[in-house]
């Protein structure tokens, strides 16, 4: 058993144990802690196959912001662990069966000898660049799978804005553009008073000038 | 530099064999770690007195000659100093938040250029590594808001998130203009890439100054420093997100601050500064002169500069308004980086490109 092997054991571990307390967690804070060690360990996998671009990405994008907004909700959230629990022996068998199904499929796939292309990874030399070549197939070979998948990203952001956002007719708001561009003249008159001499003052401002 | 270095490595390699690695390793952590934390302890002193000078005043300048000791009485202060655990905060989050802000900060420094060849993982992906940790770093400042069990934590936690979710979008962008500029996103390349016969007028400063601009802007918010300082809004939510933290928990949301300026100082200047390179190469006898200074010391001056600049901000600029912050974040600063994204990739593509 190498290094790199008892990494991989490591990390798979690391993304199964985290995944189990995912779902068993008491607190939904912590659930959401053990989702992002379960998305860094898989980003740990896939170091281990070379994808090094993906991995970063995998933490760039989901650790990095996908689970902070995630963390950010469940916090202001407020949920009934109690009744969440409840519900969780009832819906445990169709989750089973979901899960079953999924592994099969799986075993299905990826442990068919006939299946496989019978090629062993070949690693590769030091230098050389997963993000070039990854970049390279993307915008070229598959520039228009690649492109239609952004359009629809872009169609999906675009349409949960604009179901959801409602604009408030009563709602003050600033400008904050004349804001900055106030001048003096706008805020402060300045008036031309004639001098008074003291005893034209009246007696309030006597008194007021005396302390 | 790099030859002392090979002939350490080799001899340690006789001596140890296979166990010699994670002992290299481990001295090559150390002598990163160490350096950024003196560096840390002493930008505190730095800050104070620099805004002293600003404000006309001389700072701190009782303990030692100068206030020189400050650092060292600061910390054993911290250190000495309880540690509460508020009743109802969530104790192991509470206790690892501080940890979780810090080791971001100091893991970035693995893929930094200190000088030609001075890294200390050369990572291809070296950019996206950084962009990976240092969006990292949030989950400190929201899990030490969460885990208070504080109102003022929890407010100043949940517009930290925000304004470092926001902010990380400029930043990645102004990043992607480096990256196309140098081709590369292994931060060794991208120095090398800036090496011309002109000195300084080879470095991406030239091309990419908005983005320079953009980028020091984001990290000052990044940060979460003063103008952009509202995690911490004193006059409103007492502390912010460290409202509840005594002793050494406040001491690392202190030193994990810290770490992150001089990281984003070292990495303005990684990428629109030339990192190690000398400013006057190409410069006649005055570059050949100055060529025979190590990388590690331009490398520190330029750090210096951005260093300082942190502090000037401080001294001269108000608290942003946190709705103006959002507005900067998104309306102004991720505007202009796209449209720099394009202007870079069009000209690259015409003859007038001459880095």
């Amino acid at each position: 058993m190498n290094f790199e092997t008892i990494l991989f054991y490591f990390f798979a571990a690391s993304a199964v144990f985290s995944a189990l307390r995912v779902i068993t967690a008491r607190n939904p804070l912590h659930s959401v802690m053990f989702l992002v060690l379960a998305f860094v360990s898989s980003s740990g996998i896939w170091m281990l196959l070379e994808a090094e671009f993906l991995a970063i990405a995998l933490v760039l994008v989901y650790v990095g912001a996908v689970m902070v907004l995630f963390l950010f909700v469940v916090m202001m959230l407020d949920i009934n662990i109690e009744k969440l629990r409840k519900d969780f022996l009832q819906w445990l068998p169709a989750g089973a069966l979901l899960a079953t199904l999924i592994v099969v499929q799986m075993v299905w796939v990826l442990g068919d000898k006939a299946a496989s292309t019978g090629m062993t990874a070949v690693k590769h030399a030091a230098d050389y660049s997963n993000t070039k070549e990854l970049g390279r197939l993307i915008y070229t070979d598959y520039v228009y799978p690649f492109e239609l998948a952004a359009v629809l990203l872009l169609v999906a952001m675009v349409a949960a804005i604009a179901l959801t956002f409602r604009r408030r007719r009563d709602s003050k708001r600033q400008d904050i553009s004349w804001q900055v561009n106030v001048k003096r003249n706008d805020r402060v008159r300045i008036i031309s008073m004639p001098a008074t001499k003291k005893n034209e003052v009246s007696g309030a401002d006597e008194a007021h000038a005396a302390d | 530099m790099i030859e002392l270095l090979q002939t350490v490595h080799q001899m340690g390699e006789g001596l140890l064999g296979a166990a010699w690695l994670p002992v290299w390793t481990a001295v090559k952590i150390f002598a990163i770690v160490l350096p950024i934390m003196g560096g840390v302890a002493y930008y505190t002193l730095a800050e104070r007195k620099i805004l002293g000078f600003m404000q006309v005043r001389p700072g701190p300048n009782r303990v030692g000659y100068w206030g020189l000791l400050q650092p060292v009485a600061d910390g054993i202060k911290l250190l000495t100093k309880e540690f509460i655990i508020p009743s109802g905060a969530n104790k192991f989050l509470f206790l690892a938040a501080p940890v979780m802000a810090l080791t971001p900060a100091l893991a970035a420094w693995a893929v930094v250029p200190l000088f030609e060849g001075g890294t200390l993982a050369n990572v291809n992906a070296g950019l996206l590594f950084l962009l990976a940790m240092t969006s990292l770093g949030v989950y400190g400042i929201i899990i030490a808001g969460w885990a208070s069990n504080s109102k003022y934590a929890f407010l100043g936690a949940l517009r930290s998130a925000a304004q470092i979710v926001s902010y990380e979008l400029a930043m990645g962008f102004a990043l992607v203009c480096v990256l196309l500029a140098a081709q590369s996103m292994n931060m060794g390349e991208i120095v090398q890439g800036q090496q011309s016969e002109y000195g300084l007028f080879g470095w991406y400063w030239i091309p990419l100054f908005p983005m320079l601009v953009v980028y020091f802007i984001a990290g000052v918010a990044e940060t979460n420093r003063a103008p952009f300082d509202l995690a911490e809004d004193e006059s409103a939510i007492v502390a912010g997100f460290h409202t509840e933290y005594s002793g050494m928990g406040f001491a690392l949301f202190f030193l994990a601050e810290y770490a992150n300026m001089i990281l984003i100082a070292a990495l303005t200047v990684v990428f629109f500064l030339g990192g190690y390179l000398n400013p006057f190469h190409g410069w006649g006898a005055l570059g050949e002169f100055t060529d025979q200074v190590p990388g590690l010391f331009w490398m520190l001056a330029k750090m210096s500069i951005f260093l300082f600049l942190f502090l000037w901000l401080r001294a001269t600029f108000p608290r942003y308004r946190y709705d103006q912050l959002m507005r900067l974040g998104w309306k102004v600063l991720i505007p202009l980086t796209l449209i720099w994204v394009v202007v870079v990739a069009a000209w690259m593509q015409t003859s007038l490109w001459l880095w």
